[in-house]
């Protein structure tokens, strides 16, 4: 194997792992957030709207740390630095 | 359309040999922009004390906004509506792009980037007309004066964190679209059928939610953002405590 192929193997095989494994923790967290926002909403359903609000916000702040992983996938499948490295 | 090859800004065109080009994004921004603004401007043209017709349509769009505005931030922030407003529907367009075959504006980080620095701005300006720049400077120090750095840090990540969260969620669903038109064309082309059959019906519940739900999700979670960590600095607390 070519030290070139070597790195782009190993670069789809961190790119998949990245994001495969952020995207567990993001998949629990928001899981949570949804899980208690349809506790809130049957305990309170006129209060439907906030709390369906809130929880998007939330979920989406929950998110981040999966779209950090999401754009070193993307720089390590498509904007790869280490070939240039060789 | 559906080519993940490049996904940086692309330059379509360059004044001569200087470092000056136009890019894709800015182009399809500036379409974006000059659409809204020919809108407002038919939807609010005759306008009566009683509305009618598309007037009815405007002040349903402004009223919504406004409420929203206050219902986030408080009677106090009512100056802010018309650029939140301005904010969620352009982004909206500009995330939407998909669905008439271009790629969508804000699938560029530096798009992105820019509106995160209005905001960036916009928080900077309201900190400093509620607590002054020494206020604010003091009221970074506290609890601890050594908590300094990490208040910067704090500050600086906002942005960098509000633009990515908009870039890699609508370039995640260009890159889904795309693989989706990629694998149904070869498919197409396997199976040898004379037009590409297969991809006119079967990719539309992915256009549907990554060309119209995320697309409105994304729009109203990065105004809801800006909304909120505007709000917090129009707070004046004596206490120096959280919140």
């Amino acid at each position: 194997m070519t030290p070139l192929g070597l790195i782009l193997a190993a670069s789809a095989i961190g790119a998949g792992l990245g994001i495969g494994t952020a995207a567990l923790g993001i998949g629990i967290g928001q899981g949570l957030a949804a899980s208690r926002a349809v506790e809130g909403v049957a305990r309170q359903p006129e209060a439907k709207g906030d709390v369906l609000q809130v929880m998007l916000v939330g979920q989406a702040v929950a998110e981040t740390t999966g779209i950090f992983a999401f754009i070193v996938s993307i720089v390590l499948l498509f904007a790869n630095p280490f070939p240039g490295m060789l | 359309m559906h080519d993940v090859s490049n996904v940086g800004p692309r330059i379509i065109f360059r004044f001569g040999d200087s470092g000056v080009y136009v890019t894709e994004s800015v182009v399809f921004g500036a379409i974006v922009a000059l659409v809204l603004i020919v809108l407002a401007l038919w939807l609010t043209r005759n306008m009566k004390a009683i509305p009618t017709g598309k007037q009815v349509f405007a002040e349903f769009i402004v009223s919504t906004i406004y409420n929203l505005v206050e219902g986030t931030m408080g009677k106090k922030a009512l100056n802010y509506a018309p650029y939140i407003g301005t904010l969620f529907i352009f982004l909206i367009l500009g995330n939407m792009l998909g669905l008439f075959g271009f790629r969508p504006i804000t699938a560029d980080v530096n798009t992105t980037f820019a509106l995160a620095l209005i905001t960036f701005c916009l928080i900077q300006r309201q900190a400093i007309k509620t607590y002054g720049v020494k206020g604010k400077l003091k009221e970074m120090c506290e609890p601890y004066a050594f908590m300094f750095p990490l208040k910067i840090i704090e500050q600086i990540s906002f942005p960098i964190s509000l633009g990515f969260r908009l870039f890699g969620n609508i370039l995640g669903g260009v890159i889904v679209m795309a693989l989706i038109f990629t694998g149904l064309g070869s498919l197409c082309h396997s199976l040898n059928l004379p037009i590409p059959l297969l991809e006119a019906v079967i990719p539309l519940p992915a256009n549907a939610f990554f060309d119209i739900f995320e697309p409105i999700l994304q729009a109203f979670i990065f105004t809801m953002l800006t909304m909120v960590f505007i709000s917090m600095e129009m707070m004046v607390n004596d206490h120096g405590d959280e919140e």
